[in-house]
């Protein structure tokens, strides 16, 4: 995705576990920073046909 | 590389002969220049029909799949490697198959060619290293090595893989090459020029899906874009669908391609759709070491787990 022109920061994988809430807590914050930062997102959003 | 004929429609006459296949697959001449068309052959008398030369570039590999019957099929390099994909995939069985190799020294990028000349071309002669391309009243001889398909010309497996029979001695395989160049081209580029260039590079589809269609690899019962139900992607030319099909697809085929070039041959816009698989193909190169067809023994690195797997992007 990166390679298609996605900004580096804006997709995250990570691997949790249903007993790691600590983890789970930690990567939903990092993610919400890192995608805050960018910015609102401009790429793959569709524009709603225009109506009169 | 046209001398390999004779010995093609030798192998293939007496493999019907004998009754080693029920089928030939190969090529015959097209009804337009610079493009031959794929031909099944039962009959040892239509053996005749078969063609060989440089506008050999469609992959036969893709009418093989869930075939039943004893197939004989005419296979470049990049062929046998989906071939060995197939077999991998189980979608025919390697007894079901005599491989008739034929060493390849590429194939002509009829795209380049059309841009070269004036006019519509009417008549193409070939000769080893040069093609006389004829338009209206005027002709022009090109060299093929400067009109060759950008994977050919890129191509680091031109012999067969596979095969039973050979059809020649095999060539040289090309050395030296950068083969990723354009994918470490557009690597270099930042975030927007990325995405411009995508954007470009997408902007001619008419989303025909003749890329899929000529794409051996494409062989789901049903395609991810045409099915309703959930309907995963859109249906319109919008730039978003567009880019949503190419790039899923190309993930499709992660592991799996060969860049045997038959999504851009097949391609009426002349789109390089090679930019997406070919980036996978290196990813996928560089990660696991991985080039698709090569042994019928191990497993695509996509389907198999192994725990040294690289894994640095899951947080």
């Amino acid at each position: 995705m990166e390679h298609m022109g996605i900004e580096p920061g804006r997709i995250h994988f990570s691997w949790i576990s249903s007993a790691e809430s600590t983890k789970f807590v930690k990567v939903v914050t990092d993610i919400t920073e890192s995608v805050k930062a960018l910015g609102p997102n401009k790429h793959f959003v569709k524009q709603d046909a225009k109506v009169a | 590389m046209l001398g390999y004929i004779d010995k093609i429609q030798e192998i293939s006459e007496r493999l019907l002969k004998d009754g080693s296949v029920d089928m030939i697959i190969g090529f015959r001449k097209g009804t337009v220049p610079l493009m031959n068309e794929p031909c099944f052959i039962k009959d040892p008398a239509d053996v005749k029909t078969l063609v060989w030369d440089s506008n050999c570039g469609i992959n036969l590999a893709n009418y093989l799949t869930g075939r039943k019957e004893k197939v004989g099929i005419i296979a470049k390099g990049c062929d046998t490697r989906n071939i060995v994909t197939h077999i991998i995939e189980k979608n025919i069985d390697r007894d079901q198959l005599t491989v008739i190799g034929v060493p390849c020294k590429g194939m002509v990028d009829r795209h380049k060619v059309a841009s070269l000349v004036d006019g519509e071309i009417t008549d193409v002669v070939e000769s080893e290293d040069a093609i006389l391309v004829k338009s209206g009243n005027s002709q022009k001889e090109l060299k093929k090595s400067d009109v060759l398909q950008q994977n050919c010309s890129v191509c680091v497996h031109r012999n067969p893989v596979i095969c039973d029979e050979m059809a020649a001695d095999a060539v040289d395989e090309q050395t030296g090459i950068d083969r990723f160049a354009e994918v470490s081209k557009v690597e270099s580029m930042d975030t927007d020029e990325k995405w411009q260039y995508f954007e470009d590079l997408l902007a001619p589809c008419i989303r025909c899906y003749a890329c899929r269609n000529a794409c051996p690899l494409c062989y789901c019962p049903t395609c991810f874009v045409d099915e309703n139900r959930p309907q995963w992607v859109g249906k319109t030319l919008d730039p978003t669908d567009t880019r949503t099909f190419h790039f899923l697809r190309a993930y499709h085929c992660a592991g799996r391609c060969t860049d045997c070039g038959a999504c851009v041959r097949a391609c009426p816009m002349n789109i390089d759709v090679r930019a997406f698989t070919k980036k996978l193909e290196k990813d996928v190169f560089e990660l696991y070491g991985w080039e698709a067809g090569l042994s019928l023994d191990e497993r695509p690195p996509l389907d198999t787990f192994k725990p040294d797997d690289p894994e640095e992007f899951v947080k």
